[in-house]
């Protein structure tokens, strides 16, 4: 097994490296002048460019340039935000838990519809509810979830008022974050109502935002389990007498779940994108909402930090996932 | 044993008959996927017919007719079947000219990405070694971006348009064409059929080109059908977030981003743009498992 989580690191670093390096180099790439890109700054005067440009060691090699970026990048300094001057690991970190926290819902939501529809779907092959629950997913698998999004806010924001139109709580509630987490914070804080008010910001962005996982793991879940009811252990388990509940929980189940669990760590990368549609829609503020603002500011150190923390994020995420089922089929470590 | 078989000469031209009718039978088999395949057909007939079709030009503002809602409501009128968006442009002129848009962008899309994808497919697994490590971590590098983040930012980088936006997406659907004619040209290569064209003579071009590459076509059409829904749904997502199609243009995501600001007085200008992207990906998608039914030796029931 560490032998296998060595090799699997290995792997990672080349693919870390040239994640960097596109990141370093996209402002390069970019047509204008760097200096002003950087640093902000439209109009200067020779000796401001030329002071800014030393500043910020756009006077020296590009190697160098790079490996001096690569060593910030490695002590936690991504640069800082042209537009607001903070630091950007700071707003990622700020803003991160709210896009983990929706993550989170969606794919809870996701899984625990997904996988009995998937199952139930298998065990009834062919049947009405089989075809129109892998209908469903179908239309949930090929859902623009912009527009999803949108006519959800329709129904419930608009016709039913139900739900708030955006953010992640009302205004009413004010309470310094603890955990970063909405749902905890506002139950710490004690305020009454403030818990609710969270999870009715919080509903509909998740189920956006779980609609295509959700449609995925399903079809998915379906497909395994069908690939594993037709083994011959099956059939023995039926024809020694196990309960057909038994047969499917214990012996079915367990092989089935392994190509299921890729597909739902394989979703973490899908949700990411996701989020950046889903945040936007209900002006979520996370961080897809804070790449597409900053694509339209033209903040490009954030475009350029937060294109590689979510890279690696997701690299780091693969990975888990990649261990994980190591662990559950000991089949796949050598 | 000396067992003479009597070859019976079967010409190319009947065999590739057989097995097109062959394929028919297994696609036709799925009704999904026949319905998809129709409704694609006639998206196709409304993109190519789209002046004969639409009632109005989809630029032309009706300046008297703001807003107004589908026919079949109150104050709905004839002539704007469904309705006229916040400037007085006929909705369905517009859905009808943006079916253009859309197929437009998967076929190019899908193009660019699959002809891309084969060429580097072919080089990484059929030369193997440093190339193909150097082709495979570059494809990983591009994977570990979610699609539409980078596309995001390349369009952020190169201007936002459409030609940008679907260059970018090309560019964030290749690597699944790589590791597919990668995967099938490795285990294809080592197959008798391969040496013995090598040894007839066969050069290396040929050999990708013409051997090998012809018995590694089911995945990737199965997956070329994946690549134009999914051109279709991130160039609309594009166009919605304002970084694709640019307006005037009937693109539906872009149509949906302009309408956002009306959605709770006039469902009208969001819900017929996204019906119309879900309607197509749907069919294609529907068109899509058919394929992978009917081309999947496993899932044949013989």
């Amino acid at each position: 097994m560490f032998g296998f989580l060595l090799r699997r690191i290995a792997v990672l670093i080349p693919t870390f490296i040239g994640v960097s390096i596109i990141a370093f180099a996209f402002i390069r790439l970019l047509p204008g002048d760097p200096v002003a890109l950087l640093s902000g700054e439209r109009v200067m005067s020779p000796e401001r460019h030329a002071m800014i440009s030393a500043q910020l060691g756009l006077d020296r090699p590009l190697v160098i340039q790079y490996f001096d970026y690569l060593g910030g990048v490695l002590t936690g300094d991504f640069g800082s935000s042209i537009v607001s001057k903070t630091p950007i690991l700071k707003q990622f970190m700020a803003l991160f838990p709210a896009t983990v926290e929706l993550s989170f819902c969606a794919i809870l939501i996701a899984v625990a519809l997904g996988i009995p529809a998937g199952i139930i779907a298998a065990i009834k092959r062919g049947s009405a509810l089989d075809q129109s629950m892998m209908g469903i997913a179908l239309v949930g698998y090929s859902m623009p979830i912009f527009w999803w999004g949108l006519l959800l806010i329709i129904l419930f924001s608009g016709i039913l008022q139900w739900t708030p139109v955006s953010g992640r709580i009302s205004l009413m509630y004010f309470f310094k974050p603890v955990t970063g987490f909405m749902l905890i914070d506002s139950l710490i804080s004690g305020q009454k109502g403030a818990f609710s008010s969270a999870v009715s910001h919080l509903i509909l962005p998740s189920i956006v935002l779980a609609t295509i996982p959700l449609a995925v793991i399903a079809r998915q879940t379906r497909s395994a389990m069908l690939e594993v009811l037709s083994e011959d252990y099956i059939r023995t388990a039926r024809a020694k007498g196990l309960s057909p509940f038994r047969v499917v929980s214990l012996h079915a189940l367990r092989n089935a779940m392994i190509p299921v669990i890729t597909t739902i760590g394989l979703q973490i990368g899908v949700m990411l994108a996701g989020a950046i549609l889903t945040e936007s829609i209900f002006s979520w503020p996370g961080i897809g909402k804070w790449m597409v603002d900053s694509v339209f500011r033209r903040d490009y150190p954030v475009i350029q930090g937060g294109l590689l923390l979510i890279a690696g994020i997701i690299m780091v995420v693969n990975l888990i996932v990649d261990l994980l089922y190591g662990l559950i089929n000991p089949r796949i470590r050598h | 044993m000396a067992d003479t078989v009597k070859v019976q000469p079967v010409s190319s031209a009947a065999l590739r008959r057989q097995m097109l009718s062959e394929f028919w039978f297994y696609f036709s088999e799925n009704r999904g996927a026949v319905i998809g395949l129709w409704v694609f057909v006639a998206l196709v007939i409304v993109a190519v017919f789209a002046p004969l079709i639409a009632p109005h030009s989809p630029f032309e503002q009706y300046r008297d007719a703001v807003l107004v809602p589908p026919a079949w409501m109150d104050g709905g009128r004839m002539s704007f079947l469904l309705g006229t968006d916040p400037v007085g442009r006929d909705m369905l002129s517009r859905l009808i000219y943006g079916a253009q848009y859309s197929l437009f962008i998967g076929l190019f899309v899908t193009t660019l990405s699959l002809t891309g994808g084969i060429l580097v497919g072919l080089i990484a697994g059929y030369y193997r070694g440093w190339v193909d490590t150097v082709i495979m971590r570059l494809m990983d590098i591009i994977l570990a971006f979610p699609s539409l983040l980078l596309a995001l930012v390349l369009v952020a980088i190169m201007g936002p348009s459409l030609t940008n936006g679907m260059i970018a997406i090309a560019l964030t659907l290749q690597p699944h064409f790589v590791r597919l004619t990668r995967a099938a040209v490795m285990t294809e290569k080592t197959r008798d059929y391969v040496t013995a064209a090598r040894i007839s003579g066969a050069g290396s071009f040929r050999l990708m080109f013409r051997t090998i590459l012809p018995n590694c076509t089911a995945p990737l059409i199965v997956q070329a059908t994946l690549s134009f829904s999914n051109a279709i749904l991130d160039a609309a997502a594009l166009g919605f977030l304002g970084m694709g199609a640019q307006p005037p243009a009937p693109e539906w995501g872009t149509m949906l981003a302009e309408a956002r600001e009306f959605i709770l007085r006039a469902w009208w200008v969001v819900t017929f743009p996204g019906l119309a992207i879900l309607i197509t990906v749907l069919a294609i998608n529907l068109m899509g498992d058919g394929l992978r039914d009917a081309l999947d030796p496993k899932m044949k029931r013989s």
